[in-house]
């Protein structure tokens, strides 16, 4: 022990033999210090507003006061809204639009720029930089995209003397616009994790591929697809959770509209919430997003630990 | 990150229709931003007579002086710098004490506490969006910086990265400092904070991106003008598109807003794609 403590500092870290019987893991009240600033935040502004919000979503609440305890009326009156039924599908078509595009894409662009050139890192930058602007220019960028006679969709159908689809007002291609948006600012992502699973390849299997003579699309098969297939996985999940999340997009760019066939979950309870200020029903419906997105959170997380099980 | 090593033989075609392709989506993504720049620098008259004059002279600086002149834009920029700076700098305070405590030290009930922050991960802010407002509104909150700042000092995401790294780094260090009858805090500060220094720069720069470009919270809690953040504030002005001051002044308000976060972007490019890519994968 004397020997230790006379020690330089650096040097101690390298001792691999623990410290006999010191108590410094002993459970103690005072470690738990360090933990109760976060916790303080996290209880009161995290789980006390769920269960909050657990328990408004039975009552008719306005601003300022819950009121008098509906029970399920709440979710009744939901389940009976032509509209939030409408925002329900609305959001699964949303996801269902954009998920696969986004995976797809992603992958493709992965396989085609994981390379060394320099090429390859400027159009990885040029991919991933859409990701860091903000849903409000996103939104102002591919409304002016779209907007009829000015836009740059009209204008280059103009060239062809063609007349541009009607991405934001066409009922049937509202929401297909928003897509277009949301593939467009959110692609970096799948990119770069499809990036990262593909440098975890060892290159050595590759180049035995290569001495038997097989060719690209069999490597591509059978050597590079299987070994990202958990990635592949872990990639429709998180972006199933992000997109189920929209606002933004369709707030900014058609107000839910035409006829709300573009309002998703989030503008549902927004417009419940804090523009008709009904709280009870704006938390009934946030409950049903809740736990949808609760069922992909957990579709994750045995993702996530399976792998951490087989490594 | 090099390309599997076969052979070349037939591979020009496969390899011209990949770039074709590859070619065909790079312009689809800049293709609009471009667009975007074109009209900030065009006068709305022209504009509107002919929107090919895009692609030719005169250009003007008149929209950009337009976007500058309006103070508001001013102070939303101001207003963002505060609540995502403060929001960062809460995050990083609160996550690197939490990580300490959970990875090094015990105290009664650590384990279950750990899990249920690891639940929080799962709660989506609109879970709690409804209730969260509520109990603004009886506070007085809202309209004010720490209405802006505190929500987010709830996520569970930074505890859950520190905790990681925490205990990541070898235990013998901070045994041979306590063994030299260092507090627990100087051990913490002294010789185990400064070993983080990465994932502080990973989660300052997620948190302050996130924070930059939250749209839903600011919007519900920040109704006064004087207190949106840039992008509430941006869309409060794109509403009466056609017939506001014009779209050239618009366009030149996006790339006001969105240039320094690129420009920001180009230079940390390496920490900001770990970051956000970190982050989904958690």
């Amino acid at each position: 022990m004397a020997d230790r403590l006379t020690m330089p500092r650096t040097a101690m870290a390298t001792v691999s033999v623990r410290a006999p019987s010191v108590d410094i893991y002993a459970p103690q009240w005072r470690n738990f210090v360090f933990v109760a600033p976060f916790l303080f935040f996290f209880t009161t502004l995290l789980i006390f507003p769920l269960l909050w919000g657990m328990w408004l979503s039975f009552h008719k609440a306005d601003t300022f006061s819950s009121g008098d305890f509906v029970g399920l009326g709440n979710y009744v009156r939901l389940f009976h809204d032509k509209v939030f039924l409408q925002s329900v599908w609305n959001t699964f078509y949303f996801v269902l639009l954009t998920v696969p595009t986004l995976a797809l894409i992603g992958l493709f662009l992965a396989l085609c720029l994981n390379r060394r050139t320099r090429t390859a890192a400027v159009l990885r930058t040029l991919f991933f930089s859409s990701s860091v602007l903000s849903v409000t220019i996103v939104t102002l960028i591919w409304r002016i995209v779209f907007i009829p006679n000015v836009g740059l969709l009209s204008t280059i159908y103009g060239w062809f003397g063609a007349t541009a689809p009607a991405f934001i007002s066409d009922p049937s291609l509202a929401m297909i616009g928003i897509a277009i948006a949301t593939v467009w600012w959110c692609i970096g992502l799948p990119m770069m994790l499809f990036l990262s699973a593909l440098q975890q390849i060892p290159q050595d299997v590759y180049e035995a591929a290569a001495l038997d003579n097989a060719n690209r699309w069999q490597t591509l098969r059978s050597i590079t697809l299987p070994s990202i297939k958990r990635t592949f996985i872990l990639v429709i999940i998180i972006q199933i959770v992000l997109q189920f999340q929209l606002f933004g997009q369709a707030w900014l760019m058609t107000r839910g509209g035409p006829n709300n066939l573009t309002k998703p979950i989030v503008l549902y309870i927004y417009d419940t919430a804090f523009r008709r200020w009904d709280l009870g029903m704006g938390a009934a419906a946030s409950e049903v997003l809740f736990i949808l997105i609760l069922i992909a959170a957990m579709a994750q997380y045995l993702v996530t630990r399976n792998k951490a099980d087989q490594t | 990150m090099s390309a599997p090593a076969i052979s070349i033989k037939g591979r020009a075609f496969g390899d011209r229709v990949l770039l074709a392709l590859v070619i065909l989506l790079s312009i689809a993504m800049i293709a609009p931003v471009l667009w975007v720049i074109g009209l900030s620098l065009k006068d709305n008259a022209e504009l509107m007579a002919d929107p090919n004059s895009v692609f030719r002279l005169p250009y003007t600086l008149r929209n950009y002086f337009n976007t500058i002149g309006t103070s508001s834009v001013f102070l939303w920029v101001l207003n963002s710098i505060i609540v995502s700076g403060g929001l960062t700098l809460g995050t990083l305070v609160l996550s690197s004490l939490a990580g300490y405590g959970f990875a090094r030290l015990n105290f009664p009930g650590k384990n279950i506490l750990f899990v249920i922050v690891l639940f929080g991960l799962a709660v989506p802010e609109q879970a709690v969006l409804v209730a969260r407002h509520q109990i603004f509104s009886i506070l007085k909150f809202h309209n004010t910086y720490h209405g802006l700042i505190l929500p987010g000092l709830s996520a569970s995401f930074g505890v859950f990265l520190m905790t990681q790294y925490f205990k990541a780094i070898p235990k013998e260090l901070d045994e041979a400092a306590m063994l030299d009858n260092a507090s627990r805090f100087r051990t913490f500060w002294k010789v185990l904070l400064p070993l983080t220094v990465p994932a502080q720069a990973t989660l300052g720069i997620f948190t302050f991106l996130g924070a930059w470009n939250d749209y839903l919270w600011p919007l519900i809690s920040a109704t006064r003008k004087d207190m949106y953040t840039l992008t509430v504030g941006m869309a409060s002005t794109q509403t009466n598109f056609a017939q506001s001051e014009g779209i050239g002044f618009l366009m030149a308000q996006a790339v006001f807003a969105g240039a320094p976060i690129l420009i920001v972007y180009l230079f940390f490019q390496k920490y900001i794609v770990t970051a956000v890519s970190g982050a989904a994968v958690r």
